[in-house]
């Protein structure tokens, strides 16, 4: 046996050690604190042990073609997930492509170029955003958004851009695209928070050693600062993107919540958040009500495949940095 | 001497407290959100004609209530579709259907340029919402409509997202009418709509329909009335053109009376009667035929006789149709088969 190996110590005295040591106080805080960080570990088990338990049914019977169907039937009790996946993905790369420049470009201004008294109260208004409830987004979108897009955006798009498929088809004002915009507005307050704080924690000889070296005040604040908040920045992004996967009432009231694919933007979609938060409640059927659970194990593992690429991601660009500086 | 004095206060204070307890029966229910004004206001009444008898009613959705029901872990279950065969065989003791109100769904629209009442016939309702029927001013339409100056714009279809009774009843209704509508799409509480958005809830689809010019969608008959929103005409199977309203959604009820089965699973779209309202239905409670709790069976027998004769003057007031005369006669008689 282990323990009786002759160079350790008699088990007596281990065993007082270990009093002693929680008599302490630091190893008792060690423990406590240890066992609060691995029930996160439990939860996410816990999620995805009854996620896959419960879509047993759909799993077995549609296999990896749930992923790769578009029929989403009810009557007929036929499931695919490929149309909800589109449309998760489609809109959260929307919402990227406006408020991540959006965003840092607000960020810069505020921490780097803004007078203390214009960005303290810009901040303030941001964190209020950020606090602001989605379904309260979601109705904004729908008595705003919706005929700004219908009746102004989305006609200009279509005269301009409308060659492009992306750009053509009828305008309802409901689609895809004003559901990337609400979700670029929804955030937006997170990136520009965050990555606000970031840049700040760049250290003032960072910039003072750009500007003696001859640097304009943009210069160094895009070749010096900026780099150097880059991981700060990249987390706000992913924050943002978690959130825009994820986001439900203010998308499902926008969407138009169609189970599929449109090569439009302007045409109506669905979310996989939006489509288990309309039909869960009133799902008849075991299948049913067991696919719906398999989308939601779904937009689980999309969330770690994205997150796992972002992670990928930040470890390129910080190597590529480290080499060059 | 006063320490003992106060522990013989708390003692007695608990064994009157258990006491109430006791006396009081708890009956939970849930499902259909639809009738749960009603419902609410019912159960609230209820308790102050028997104190005893305490009913908790969560309005969780009828595909919900179903399945509460038939895990075991609600008293009974409330629902606005009936049970299916299927469903009803798990049970060891087969559950019993009794209607309490009834509801109407009605086509709403926003056409700018229209200022007029329209009508809609069946099959232009089924053709629009099949996506055969693209334009305002398409013949099926204009020909129910003379004298009206329909636009030439497109339709924007718009449905409910969420799964729901109101939209189990709607497509109950276009199956009837329309063979196409049944073989391609079905009744259900959510099915695969051949085009159009779909919003939540009954708010949903008229923000949408209000928001979006030269839409139709559908809303409960309730949710139209209360919010005075503009709805249309429905030619109904006797060929008379009908705006719903309390009265003809009653009467669809009492002309399917007569071919009413037994155990009140029916659907009631597309009635016979010549005032009938096409799009209109009965919404169920769900009770156990065996209740092994005698205060519970006491209680929720009492509960069922108020509510087929006095509780259904609540009704009107709360903008839901009553039950016709027969059908509470009939249910009357259901309630002696609970066990």
């Amino acid at each position: 046996m282990a323990t009786s190996a002759p160079t350790s110590a008699p088990p007596r005295t281990g065993a007082r050690a270990l009093v002693l040591r929680l008599r302490s106080g630091d190893e008792l805080a060690r423990l406590i604190t240890l066992a609060f960080a691995s029930s996160i570990l439990l939860v996410t088990v816990g999620l995805v042990y009854q996620l896959w338990a419960t879509s047993a049914l759909p799993r077995h019977k549609f296999g990896f073609g749930f992923l790769t169907s578009s029929l989403w039937n009810p009557v007929s009790g036929q499931f695919g997930a490929l149309p909800f996946i589109y449309g998760t993905v489609i809109t959260s790369v929307i919402a990227l492509l406006i408020a991540v420049p959006l965003g840092v470009g607000a960020a810069i201004f505020l921490s780097e170029l803004a007078p203390p008294r214009i960005s303290g109260t810009f901040t303030f208004f941001i964190e209020l955003l950020a606090a602001v409830p989605s379904v309260i987004y979601g109705l904004l979108a729908i008595f705003t958004l919706v005929p700004l897009m219908r009746d102004y955006v989305e006609p200009f798009l279509k005269k301009t851009l409308g060659d492009l498929p992306i750009f053509a088809g009828p305008v309802f004002g409901f689609g895809y695209l004003t559901a990337g915009v609400i979700l670029a507005i929804m955030t937006l307050p997170f990136i520009i928070s965050i990555s606000r704080e970031a840049l700040l924690e760049v250290p003032t000889e960072q910039r003072e050693a750009a500007l003696a070296l001859g640097a304009t005040r943009w210069e160094s604040t895009w070749q010096a600062v900026v780099p150097y908040a880059r991981l700060g920045i990249f987390g706000s992004i992913f924050l943002a993107l978690a959130r825009a996967l994820g986001e439900t009432m203010a998308v499902t009231m926008v969407i138009g919540n169609d189970p599929s694919i449109h090569a439009s933007l302007f045409a109506p979609g669905y979310t996989i958040a939006a489509v288990i938060a309309n039909e869960f409640s009133e799902a008849t059927g075991d299948l049913y009500l067991q696919s719906l659970v398999e989308l939601g194990l779904v937009l689980f593992l999309l969330t770690i495949v994205i997150n796992a690429m972002a992670r990928l991601l930040i470890i390129a660009t910080t190597r590529r940095g480290s080499a060059q500086s | 001497m006063k320490k003992s004095n106060l522990w013989l206060g708390v003692f007695g204070a608990l064994t009157i407290l258990l006491a109430v307890a006791q006396a009081k029966v708890l009956i939970n229910a849930a499902g259909a959100t639809f009738p749960y004004p009603i419902y609410g206001k019912w159960f609230e009444e209820f308790a102050k004609i028997d104190p005893d008898a305490q009913i908790n009613y969560q309005s969780i959705g009828s595909g919900g209530g179903i399945r509460q029901f038939s895990e075991g872990t609600v008293d009974f279950g409330a629902s606005d579709m009936p049970m299916t065969d299927e469903q009803i065989g798990k049970f060891k003791n087969k559950p019993l259907h009794f209607p309490t109100v009834l509801g109407g769904i009605v086509p709403t629209y926003n056409i700018p340029a229209v200022t007029q009442e329209l009508k809609f016939t069946p099959e232009a309702l089924a053709g629009i919402y099949l996506g055969k029927i693209k334009k305002w001013n398409d013949p099926e339409l204009q020909r129910a409509n003379p004298g009206v100056k329909l636009p030439d714009n497109d339709i924007v279809v718009v449905h409910r997202s969420d799964g729901s009774g109101t939209s189990f009843v709607f497509t109950d209704y276009l199956s009837k009418i329309s063979p196409e509508w049944k073989s391609k799409v079905g009744a259900s509480t959510s099915v695969s709509w051949p085009v159009g958005l779909g919003s939540k809830g009954n708010e949903g689809v008229s923000g949408v329909v209000k928001q979006t010019p030269n839409s139709i969608g559908y809303v409960e008959l309730i949710y139209a009335l209360q919010n005075k929103m503009a709805y249309g005409f429905l030619r109904n199977a006797a060929g008379m053109y009908l705006k719903a309203d309390l009265d003809s959604v009653t009467e669809a009820a009492a002309s399917a009376a007569q071919t009413m089965p037994a155990d009140f699973r029916v659907s009631i779209t597309n009635a016979p009667g010549k005032k009938a309202y096409p799009i209109s239905t009965f919404t169920w409670l769900l009770i156990p035929s065996k209740i092994d709790d005698p205060a519970k069976k006491k209680a929720i027998v009492a509960f069922l006789h108020w509510m087929t004769t006095d509780g259904q003057k609540d009704a009107a007031s709360l903008g839901y149709a009553p039950l016709p005369k027969e059908v509470a006669a009939k249910e009357e008689k259901q309630i002696a088969l609970i066990k």
